[in-house]
């Protein structure tokens, strides 16, 4: 009986989020024809960025200060595959995928030895590392990064070079990495990396590989970054080393924190409002004060409102409409 | 003794000189950034600002107040600790009861607002700062010729270094911080103002950094972003060492400098990333780091 409650109960909220996305789709499908483009991709990429973090820190407990390092490889990879061996965009993308899920394998392999905020450090002084290798080796550019990566076409069919046609492939790539993460957290697998963030000792207790599923969980995340990094690299056609800075891993840390840890939908609504805010402010008198703001938003977050904007709406919807 | 290791003897000693006072850097970070985390269970990641502070306040107290590098040496740690001690008692009390990450995110807020409102200020570009006339010069030693100033940093560092030590690991005070870091529950039974000692821990090793600051002011240019990256290869340091010791700290600070001093000599393209290697082979052979206790 009461599984059967609880059952019914699972099943609406599932609706009513399996809904919900339909209506972002639809507003996803007709927003280029309102909004600029080129802004609605740079959303999309930084959005599917900040999704697969949170697929890390909001489902398995994991602040990982080290994500740009995924979101750069995946750039240079695409952008270098493009260039040298003349890849079409999709295989480009793919290459960068992988490349990203090799180094968050790496990476996990190595961070999950220590917990907390220990992973937290250790996260950021390998993409650190990163970092500087990517500064000295000289297949990224250095300083000027790779410039020019053509959009190409797609399956060597269809030409991206348009805006439209661009934005399309972008929105199919971030709804398809936002179907990989929704469904990983509606997973047994899922549920087992939510019972690990709420009580390590008892998931192992329970017989479960605990670092196995933190393993996953961080080559999931890593490779889904990676992803929105090549997607990225073909809508600017440029790779950089700002993707690669350790102030990527933080913007990113506060899109999610900002929209909503743990919730599926925060992270977008975090992305929105950091690259919208920054893309305001940056044209305007204010545009030297932007890691001051973001600064500020940190600790207001922090300080005031840790579920973030769909968190609070969330908890405000169910008690007065429960 | 024309060569040594097939280098002349001055680029060796000259390097190595280079990664003891980098090490000594290290070393004042990592020992606060311990002292902090041990009762506080947080990571200060506004260390890296509190160390640019400390250099500003002296740069600042130079140029307008015409306040002596001897007097900065000691103001500005004071100063600094006081910016601390109000982050702490207005913002870092509120997130004890949550989960330890929100320090971190909270102080890595309060670095993106300090940094960022200093380099609108003054922009990225290094400030000058120089020596007081006494540590001019230096002497020429045979093998090597050791800068006065130098000489001093490594100096002024391990007194400080192993004065805190001293501190915490032998004085009543040092007893109080160490029982609040097993048990502030039990410690606070005892009748002993735990919030305080907590207010001033921070602050104490907020001050280590500023005073790294104003230390490091006239040999690396005063600059906005001088902690930033700094500080990330702390972070490395600080995983190596494992923060379960404070001498650890200390060793570990030093050790590391020593050897990205030698990277420096024998394989330089490497210097910048040796720190970050070491984390990983510690990490593969002994996860907890080198002074950690196991979990």
């Amino acid at each position: 009986m009461t599984t059967q409650v609880l059952n019914s109960r699972v099943n609406k909220t599932m609706n009513k989020t399996k809904l919900s996305f339909l209506i972002l789709l639809l507003v996803g499908l007709v927003a280029p024809f309102a909004i600029y483009p080129v802004f609605l991709m740079k959303l999309l990429c930084f959005a599917l960025f900040a999704c697969a973090f949170n697929l890390m820190l909001g489902y398995g407990g994991l602040l990982s200060f080290g994500h740009a390092a995924f979101l750069a490889t995946g750039g240079y990879i695409t952008g270098h595959t493009i260039m040298q061996w003349g890849l079409t965009p999709e295989l480009g993308v793919l290459a960068g995928t992988l490349c990203s899920a090799g180094m968050g394998f790496i990476f996990g392999k190595l961070a999950i030895r220590r917990q907390g905020i220990y992973f937290a450090m250790i996260t950021l002084a390998l993409s650190q590392l990163v970092f500087f290798l990517y500064v000295q080796t000289p297949f990224t550019g250095g300083e000027n990064g790779l410039q020019g990566i053509p959009r190409g076409e797609l399956f060597g069919l269809f030409s991206l070079e348009g805006n439209l046609p661009m934005y399309y492939f972008v929105l199919a790539v971030f709804v398809i990495g936002f179907a990989v993460i929704y469904r990983t957290i509606h997973s047994p697998f899922g549920q087992i990396l939510k019972a690990i963030r709420e009580n390590e000792p008892r998931a192992v207790s329970l017989g479960y590989d605990v670092d196995k599923f933190k393993l996953v969980a961080f080559v999931i995340s890593a490779a889904l970054a990676g992803l929105a990094g090549s997607t990225k690299s073909l809508v600017f056609q440029l790779a950089s080393l700002t993707d690669a800075h350790w102030h990527m891993s933080g913007e990113v840390i506060l899109m999610t924190l900002l929209g909503g840890v743990g919730t599926i939908f925060g992270p977008i609504v975090g992305a929105a409002t950091v690259v919208t805010l920054q893309n305001y402010l940056s044209q305007g008198p204010l545009a030297s004060w932007v890691p001051v703001i973001l600064g500020l938003i940190f600790v207001i977050c922090v300080l005031l409102f840790r579920s973030g904007i769909v968190g609070e709406i969330q908890k405000f919807m169910k008690k007065n409409f429960n | 003794m024309a060569e040594l290791l097939g280098f002349p003897p001055q680029v060796l000693f000259g390097q190595l000189l280079i990664g003891l006072i980098n090490g000594s850097f290290y070393a004042l970070l990592s020992l606060g950034l311990a002292i902090i985390f041990g009762l506080l269970n947080i990571i200060n990641f506004a260390h890296g600002a509190q160390y640019m502070l400390g250099a500003f306040v002296a740069w600042l107290g130079l140029k307008f107040l015409g306040v002596n590098y001897w007097v900065s040496l000691i103001l500005a740690p004071v100063v600094v600790a006081a910016i601390g001690i109000a982050i702490e008692k207005t913002m870092l009390r509120r997130l004890y009861k949550e989960d330890h990450l929100y320090g971190l995110l909270l102080t890595f807020g309060l670095a993106l607002i300090i940094e960022g409102s200093f380099i609108h200020f003054f922009g990225v570009s290094g400030q000058p700062f120089s020596a007081p006339e006494l540590l001019q010069g230096g002497n020429n030693l045979g093998f090597m010729f050791l800068p006065t100033y130098r000489a001093w940093i490594i100096v002024a560092s391990l007194i400080i270094c192993f004065g805190t030590w001293y501190m915490i690991e032998r004085t009543k005070l040092g007893a109080y911080l160490r029982a609040g870091t097993e048990n502030p529950q039990l410690l606070q039974a005892f009748g002993i103002n735990v919030p305080l000692l907590i207010t001033l821990t921070y602050g104490y090793g907020v001050a280590l950094a500023a005073f790294a600051g104003v230390l490091a002011a006239p040999i690396y240019s005063v600059s906005p972003v001088m902690g930033s990256n700094l500080l990330i290869v702390v972070f490395a340091v600080v995983v190596i060492g494992g923060m379960g010791s404070i001498f650890g700290a200390i060793v570990t600070g030093l050790l590391m400098g020593l050897i990205e001093g030698l990277t420096k000599v024998f394989y330089p393209e490497a210097s910048t990333t040796v720190i970050f290697l070491v984390m990983i082979i510690v990490l593969l052979i002994r996860p907890a780091g080198l002074f950690g206790k196991e979990a």
